[in-house]
């Protein structure tokens, strides 16, 4: 038997789930035989999910924000593409901003090839670009990471289907069931209208949200250009009445 | 009209992919030399309080076959069911891991301690448990589970009752194969299909 006492921050709100893509798309079909055919059981979230792992800064390098270095380690030695700043804010769905939580990105190289054993596209590795970073958010919930523009690259799903160029993206926020993984798109790539992944996404407004805008205030003149991406994660219902006194 | 509420709405997922290893664990994805380690790479630390125990299984998809691609990652309290960051818990337990199906069986293994009993909201208690979030190429949204222990007393656990059809019960209960050793298939669709959880 547990001898602990129930730390109450609240409870996750629960999923809009029409927020999220449907998990069943003919059009992507891998998702198909991986899609659960059963209704997901609900509940109202429990210790599990309320707490979640926390990182430290002590576990990052000074170039793990930086994937035109982080590879290479050698200033002389940059990837090859096209130079640009990824930044934004993760908050919650209370507006309030997620600080010190991790945030980790993946993408292909400026030809669209990953760095991962399973990637056999004709494009050719970039001997300076591994292609993984991580950071974590300040005190205000703001990241930024310096890379290169990934690629697009064509994908085996119908007869020629194409990824637009994209960033992956994972955050933790401070409880597990606020666990995310995401993309970034970049605006104005003509391949977001035609990507079957990006479109289990059913909700336009909800799609928009995955497209990072031109962001020229954050450009660095003659160096990077800027694409904002902000992240919402799950909040916490907090009211006065959550927390039952003794004897009420 | 009314006042427009305030509130944000969270950010839609986006599938993990087929190379979510490079983001997580690169390591193992043979992207070596950007961090020192995979994050997560252990649940414990040697001299953490509790039972050791191994959780080995795989991810079946809708067909039968054994996904190799699919990610995880795990989040459980200590022996006596603190979770770390909360006052006492077991500093040896990390509590979060992640690991990956083999790239050529599909199979995975958990090394943790078994954790304890949990408080509830309500003044109850949970039956000892493993929360696993699992992404891939073709799931949209993150999957939510739990692995419970067949050796444990699962009769009071709150989520475990709220199952309707109580043969699902024991798509979510580890079976013990011998001493410290637990077997957890997963599978996302048919007869079999795992309760998965929207918490
Ligand atoms: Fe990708």
């Amino acid at each position: 038997m547990s001898d602990q006492a129930y730390i109450d921050q609240g409870p996750l709100i629960p999923r809009n789930r029409a927020a999220h893509p449907v998990p069943y798309d003919p059009d992507y079909k891998t998702s198909v035989p991986r899609s659960p055919n059963q209704p997901l059981l609900s509940m109202e979230s429990t210790l599990s999910e309320e707490t979640g792992p926390r990182f430290g800064h002590s576990m990052l390098g000074p170039l793990d924000n930086n994937l035109i270095l982080n590879y290479s380690k050698d200033a002389a030695k940059p990837a090859v593409g096209e130079r640009i700043l990824m930044h934004g804010r993760v908050l919650d769905e209370m507006g309030r901003p997620v600080p010190h939580t991790l945030v980790e990105i993946w993408q292909a190289n400026a030809g669209g090839r990953y760095r991962h054993v399973k990637d056999g596209y004709l494009a050719p590795l970039d001997p300076n670009f591994g292609g993984c970073g991580r950071t974590l958010t300040d005190e205000n919930g703001c990241y930024e990471f310096l890379t290169i523009r990934p690629g697009a690259y064509p994908w085996p799903n119908r007869g020629n289907d194409w990824r637009p160029m994209h960033i992956h993206i994972s955050v933790f926020g401070h409880s597990f069931g606020q666990r995310l993984i995401t993309q970034m798109y970049f605006e104005g790539d003509p391949l977001i209208e035609r990507c079957p992944i990006a479109a289990t996404v059913k909700s336009r407004s909800q799609l928009d949200r995955l497209v990072a805008p031109l962001d020229m205030a954050k450009a660095r003149p003659l160096d990077f250009l800027a694409y904002k991406f902000d992240i919402v994660l799950r909040g916490r219902r907090q009211t006065m009445f959550e927390n039952r006194m003794e004897g009420l | 009209m009314v006042q427009k509420l305030d509130t944000l709405v969270e950010t839609p997922s986006q599938t993990a992919g087929p190379y979510v290893h490079i983001g997580c664990i690169p390591s193992f994805a043979g992207l070596e030399g950007v961090y020192p380690e995979d994050l997560g790479l252990r649940a414990i630390e040697d001299g953490a309080e509790g039972e050791v125990i191994t959780i080995t299984g795989s991810i079946y998809d809708g067909t039968g076959w054994a996904m190799r691609d699919a990610m995880f990652e795990s989040w459980q309290a200590d022996a006596s069911g603190r979770f770390a960051g909360q006052q006492g818990a077991d500093p040896k337990v990390n509590g979060f891991c992640r690991f990956a199906a083999d790239k050529d069986t599909g199979e995975f293994t958990l090394t943790t301690v078994k954790p304890g009993a949990t408080p509830t909201r309500a003044g109850g208690q949970q039956a000892p448990h493993i929360a696993l979030w699992i992404v891939a190429r073709g799931i949209n949204i993150g999957l939510q589970t739990r692995i419970y222990f067949e050796d444990e007393d699962n009769s009071a656990d709150p989520l475990l009752a709220r199952i309707e059809q109580r043969n699902r019960v024991e798509t979510l209960v580890a079976k013990k194969t011998g001493e410290g050793q637990y077997r957890f298939d997963i599978y996302l669709q048919g007869a079999q299909e795992t309760v998965f959880l929207d918490l």
